[in-house]
């Protein structure tokens, strides 16, 4: 019984230690990226993707969101929704102004 | 078989996961609420970080971060402080679950000490943004007229709010830390702690790329 919980205590830490490890690079990534001096909108569309990345791995690993029941995943993740309405519905109006100055 | 198969099958309503037999999220309360709270939390910074792209697109000009923030020596390395933290964070959970209180205790220590090192390497930033003459309210000095007042405005507010949150999650985690130190935390409550911990770096990373990088 010990036996399998140190077992399963250091399956945990390789977990962890491969998702710090990939969120470090990650990292390393967006601050290159945005050093290589990339066209403006393929810059922020890589950051966001790179972003959703870092966050999807913190929820899925370190929250472990990934072990949960498939209830609780969605009512974390769906309500999400919500969020890209009000980027589109905020995006309209700002982008409105964006392109009516000269 | 899935869980919406389950759920969908004609079961006893003592056996069936929304009939009342048992919890539908197989989660304790605690955990269920951190995470709803948690949820309401997302859509506060997601409502400043809209906020903030609304008026950086309409604000005309906007100033390069990099004139005013040092991206790799400050900001960069407070973003791998943060990531370290959560790891850290996460060893002391998977460490309470063994009842290991010893080591739990000293990676909370840790995470502490790692986020009081975030938090002073932003008040350095802060330090050095305000001495550039921004303000809540905008801009003084000679760069006045050149820069939007929407910029420190909305990095005061973002960075702060978030910054509340470490704040905040310092005190919680000394709470745990004292707790497992005396063998006193529930594994559970320590991994309820974890997840705002994580929510508050998660958070971080959307700061530090529209912030700092877009």
């Amino acid at each position: 019984m010990a036996e399998e919980e140190r077992a399963e205590g250091g399956a945990w830490y390789r977990v962890y230690a491969l998702t710090w490890f990939w969120l470090l690079v990650i990292t390393a990534l967006e601050i290159g990226v945005v050093l290589a001096g990339l066209p403006r909108g393929w810059l922020v569309a890589l950051l966001v993707v790179l972003a959703l990345l870092k966050a999807s791995l913190i929820a899925a690993y370190f929250m472990h969101l990934r072990y949960e029941r498939l209830n609780l995943i969605f009512v974390v993740v769906v309500p999400l929704i919500l969020v890209i309405l009000l980027f589109a519905g905020v995006a309209q109006d700002a982008l409105n102004v964006f392109l009516l100055r000269p | 078989m899935s869980e919406a198969m389950q759920v969908s099958q004609r079961q006893d309503s003592a056996t069936s996961a929304w009939g009342g037999g048992e919890s539908p999220f197989a989660v304790s309360w605690p955990k269920l609420m951190m995470w709803l709270f948690l949820l309401s939390d997302a859509f506060t910074f997601a409502a400043l970080l809209t906020g903030y792209g609304a008026v950086r697109l309409t604000a005309g000009t906007w100033p390069r971060q990099a004139d005013f923030f040092n991206i790799t020596a400050v900001v960069g390395p407070m973003t791998f402080i943060l990531i370290c933290s959560s790891a850290t964070m996460a060893v002391a959970v998977a460490a309470a679950r063994r009842a290991a209180w010893r080591t739990a205790a000293r990676f909370l220590w840790l995470t502490i000490l790692g986020g009081l090192l975030f938090l002073g390497m932003q008040a350095f930033e802060w330090t050095g943004f305000i001495r550039e003459g921004a303000r809540l309210t905008g801009f003084v000095g000679h760069q006045a007229g050149d820069i939007p007042a929407m910029f420190p405005a909305t990095f005061f507010v973002t960075t702060g709010f978030h910054g509340g949150h470490v704040s905040s999650g310092v005190v919680y985690l000394l709470v745990k830390a004292v707790q497992a130190g005396r063998g006193r935390a529930s594994a559970e409550s320590i991994e309820v702690a974890g997840l705002y911990w994580h929510f508050v770096d998660l958070v971080w990373v959307f700061i530090f790329t529209l912030l700092y990088l877009v």
